[in-house]
């Protein structure tokens, strides 16, 4: 069913009883062209866009869980485009603009809300990096901006850029494009639309592990029995490393807590989103007037998917010293997801060793923002066996080449 | 937080600590005679388990000293401290 305004009239008449749901729920069928492992939005991407672009459609997505409720589900919704390095900002730039036609293609309102996106600066190192990431943004073709201390102050009036602060606001970069857009949408947009072109969507379904014999993979051992399948991508996010593990392989992954937070809804207050990397924190309001804020990942490696409460104490105090008029506002739940960090902040989309075997990983902290992308990128991955052209420089053999993509300061998450 | 022991001063807060990863990573002792894979594998490939793993944590705000700890990565129950040099216990399971 196509969601229109004559759709939303004839089930209102029928009284919302008869509104499909958005995918089947299929039995695993005995072999398929591609598997892919892991159903968050990166993985309903890419099985999306092999069916839509490549025409390939004997694909299963197998998720351990439920649909989008690892990392899809719990990140701060940022998407944003403003990288250094002329291959990241190639391959966010990429992603924001599908993301910015991608309601349209989805027939699924996504929520973009391109409200601009500020990554202030608290020092003179951070003045000049911030400049010169402006620049080399507008090399890109991206849009930025630098706003100094007078011009954040009007940007975001709530946000204390005296010179009171014990790191004062010296300016910002502004990214307008930029934005947030509503999480769980992406995941069922994209899941919806890989349904409607034929793919297998499995829930519940954990990989075990990989029939690999003569180098090359078969198939995939799953709690759902044996599924033969001509080409695997993972696309596990946290536990991308465990996975390849089984296949015999060892990443440049290490899996953290990343953890969130929200506070109770209040009235609209902010309507941009603001990151410090500097104090450590950013934050955004959400529609149903929460705030959502989120700060670095836990440094111990783990798989709780929760982490240590000073890491929350810390982004609360960061966001106390932006941000006094916060300073009473109760916080209503928090949570933490796994994500797989590399040694350059930067992912790894790509061949692996076995043949037939792909991996999207290592997208460790920022990987919402990259969803339709990075989706996109891999199914063309996937479906030529040679990396696409924006994800070639994301290649593992970047690690024994040396040609790292460093985006540490961009990445606006310490780790 | 992580209640931690540490093998000189005994239960400590995580705050006081500094985390360094993966331990038991020798730097290979003919460093130049390596291939750019080899320094790959000693540079960036990592295990990262689910389940018991060896790590390596640093005292920072107490005796400074260094030391390794097994944990498991899903619990987050540490198992067993030792010092550094030392082989990993084999008692874990």
């Amino acid at each position: 069913m196509k969601f229109s305004i004559f759709a939303l009239a004839s089930n209102a008449v029928s009284g919302h009883d008869r509104w499909p749901t958005y995918w089947r729920t299929p039995q695993p069928r005995p072999a398929y062209d591609v598997v892919i492992v892991g159903g968050g939005g990166h993985g309903l991407a890419t099985a999306y866009y092999l069916a839509k672009e490549h025409g390939i459609t004997r694909v299963a997505v197998l998720e351990r869980g439920w649909l989008g409720g690892g990392n899809t589900g719990r990140n701060t919704t940022i998407c944003r485009s403003n990288y250094l390095w002329d291959e990241s900002a190639a391959l966010y730039e990429h992603s924001l603009k599908l993301f910015e036609g991608l309601s349209r293609e989805l027939n699924l309102n996504v929520m973009l809300s391109q409200r601009g996106v500020l990554n202030l600066a608290h020092s003179l190192h951070d003045v000049r990096e911030g400049q010169r990431r402006v620049f080399a943004n507008r090399l890109n073709g991206i849009d930025a901006q630098w706003l100094d201390t007078e011009q954040v102050g009007r940007f975001c009036p709530i946000l204390d850029v005296s010179t009171r602060a014990r790191y004062p606001v010296l300016g910002a970069t502004l990214q307008r494009r930029a934005g947030v857009a509503r999480h769980d949408a992406v995941a069922w947009g994209f899941a919806r639309a890989a349904d409607a072109r034929g793919v297998d969507i499995i829930q519940n379904c954990e990989v075990t592990g990989f029939d690999i014999r003569e180098g090359r993979v078969r198939g995939v051992r799953t709690t759902c029995g044996d599924i033969r399948a001509g080409k695997v991508g993972i696309v596990a996010a946290g536990h991308n490393s465990v996975l390849c593990a089984l296949a015999g392989l060892r990443l440049p992954l290490q899996s953290h807590p990343l953890q969130a937070l929200v506070s109770e809804p209040i009235k609209p207050v902010l309507d941009t989103v603001v990151m410090s990397s500097a104090v450590h924190v950013y934050v955004s309001q959400s529609d149903k007037g929460e705030l959502v804020i989120g700060a670095g990942i836990d440094a111990y490696n783990s798989y709780a998917q929760r982490g240590s409460f000073q890491v929350i104490e810390q982004q609360m105090a960061a966001l106390v010293e932006l941000f006094p008029v916060f300073s009473r506002l109760r916080m209503l739940r928090t949570w933490g997801g796994i994500v797989d960090v590399s040694p350059d902040a930067s992912p790894i989309i790509g061949p692996m060793p076995v043949q037939g075997l792909f991996l999207n990983g290592g997208w460790g902290t920022g990987g919402f923002k990259a969803t339709p992308g990075a989706g996109h990128v891999f199914a063309w991955t996937i479906a030529h066996d040679e990396p696409h052209p924006l994800a070639a420089p994301f290649g593992l053999e970047r690690f024994t080449s040396g040609a790292l993509i460093d985006e540490h300061g961009a990445a606006a998450v310490a780790h | 937080m992580l209640l931690i022991p540490c093998p000189w001063c005994g239960p400590r807060d995580e705050t006081e600590f500094r985390y360094g990863g993966e331990a038991h990573l020798a730097r290979p002792a003919a460093a130049q005679e390596l291939s750019d894979a080899q320094w790959a594998e000693y540079l960036f490939m990592r295990n990262s388990p689910k389940g018991l793993f060896a790590e390596r944590w640093n005292h920072a705000a107490g005796c400074r000293r260094w030391f390794n700890a097994i944990r498991h990565t899903l619990t987050h129950r540490i198992l067993a401290v030792y010092p550094p040099g030392e082989p990993r216990p084999e008692s874990e399971a």
